[in-house]
């Protein structure tokens, strides 16, 4: 398992693939300014939500290199193979993913918010909502991105199956940041959470299976 | 007689709403090999797939013990050296990855990338995961395409080794192997 999780860090940073949606979440921190004009309270109160907004879109750009070219090249046929469950595969995936995003992404929120002159406390409420959100996030990802796999050209379909799924990671993370912790969104954005990572390697798992067909 | 290491019991397969194999039963004990043979897509590849458990029978069953395949798709990290992407595969087996190198007459491209492999080393590399790894049961899918004389010599001695130490051989070939006494078993 821990042979398989390093494989999926060393693919996810070779070539700078990893660092992709760093940028890209750090340009939308920076475009966002330019969209809705200097203002400082106002960039302080939609900061956050759009940070939430970019993380998720962040999260969806290495779909399509997750798991297609694994099965294109016949690396889930042999894992079969050698005795390792489709499911155990997922999880691999899943935890390799989100160590290539969660904690770069966290750390990037940082300049970030900077950029979006958030308060430190709506920071800190960002850096927890990430931290609880992430794994949902990567689990989903991975979900969709075996669901897809045996599809040619299929990224813009993963986005349209993954975005309306992550929208209670959204809601909740969102709210996590404009409010606190009032209403239990911390707790409900866990839960989400904790779901999405628990569902997804059994969805992946068997969209694998039946991708072989 | 002990267990065979590979049972087919009235097979059934279809693809793609074709039936390619019907009530196909075969069983290969220890130091047994069988050859598949047939005109191209006749479901020589596919029989392979279902014996691998990668494929579900429409009818019958498989019973078999731990396998290897070796097929046309390479399944090894591209941007890796070839001796360190070989070595993922052998620690999932827990065994030593060089002597599926060795064996194969390729340990000294250990240290090239898979990317530059041409197809023969591609192959050679192929069957030498199958070498490196403990399985009893050889799938075998055109194990010869792309290898030069010298290379289908190795392959050769390489399967009379393994059918000697008890290991069983599953293959589907257009060409000789050099598999003596191999059973034939025509598709279509």
């Amino acid at each position: 398992m821990i042979a398989l999780v390093a494989r999926e860090l060393r693919l996810a940073w070779a070539g700078g693939a990893a660092v992709l949606p760093l940028v890209f979440f750090l340009l939308v921190a920076t475009l966002f300014p330019f969209a809705v004009g200097p203002d400082g309270p106002l960039l302080a109160r939609t900061g956050g939500g759009a940070l939430w907004m970019a993380a998720l879109l962040s999260a969806l750009l290495p779909v399509d290199r997750l798991v297609a070219p694994d099965r294109a090249a016949g690396v889930l046929d042999q894992l079969a193979l050698h005795g390792v469950s489709e499911e155990a595969v997922a999880v691999a995936k899943l935890a390799g993913h989100w160590l290539s995003f969660g904690p770069p992404l966290m750390l990037a929120a940082l300049p970030a918010a900077a950029l979006l002159k958030l308060p430190a406390d709506v920071l800190a409420r960002l850096e927890i909502g990430l931290a609880l959100g992430t794994p949902g996030l990567a689990g989903l990802t991975v979900a969709v991105a075996a669901l897809t796999a045996s599809l040619r050209r299929s990224g813009a379909l993963a986005g349209l199956l993954l975005l309306p799924l992550a929208v209670p990671l959204l809601i909740f993370g969102a709210g996590l940041v404009e409010r606190g912790n009032a209403q239990g969104a911390p707790q409900l954005l866990a839960a989400v959470s904790l779901l999405f990572v628990a569902g997804a390697p059994f969805v992946a798992g068997a969209a694998i299976r039946a991708g072989r067909e | 007689m002990s267990a065979p290491l590979l049972r087919l019991d009235e097979v059934t397969l279809s693809r793609g709403g074709r039936r390619l194999v019907t009530g196909l039963s075969l069983a290969l004990g220890a130091g047994e090999a069988a050859v598949l043979t047939g005109p191209n897509g006749v479901g020589k590849s596919s029989l392979i797939r279902l014996v691998a458990g990668l494929l579900r029978a429409e009818a019958g069953a498989v019973e078999r013990t731990g396998a290897a395949l070796a097929d046309d798709q390479l399944a090894l990290d591209a941007r890796l050296r070839l001796g360190a992407a070989l070595a993922f595969w052998a620690r999932l087996s827990g065994r030593e990855p060089a002597a599926g190198l060795a064996a194969m007459g390729i340990d000294h491209l250990a240290d090239v990338p898979v990317r530059m492999l041409s197809t023969g080393q591609r192959k050679r590399a192929a069957l030498a995961r199958v070498v490196a790894s403990d399985a009893p049961l050889w799938l075998l899918d055109e194990p010869a395409n792309g290898l030069d004389t010298e290379g289908r010599g190795r392959l050769a001695a390489l399967m009379a080794a393994h059918l000697a130490g008890g290991g069983a051989i599953l293959a589907a070939t257009h060409q000789p192997l050099g598999l003596e006494r191999a059973r034939e078993v025509a598709l279509g």
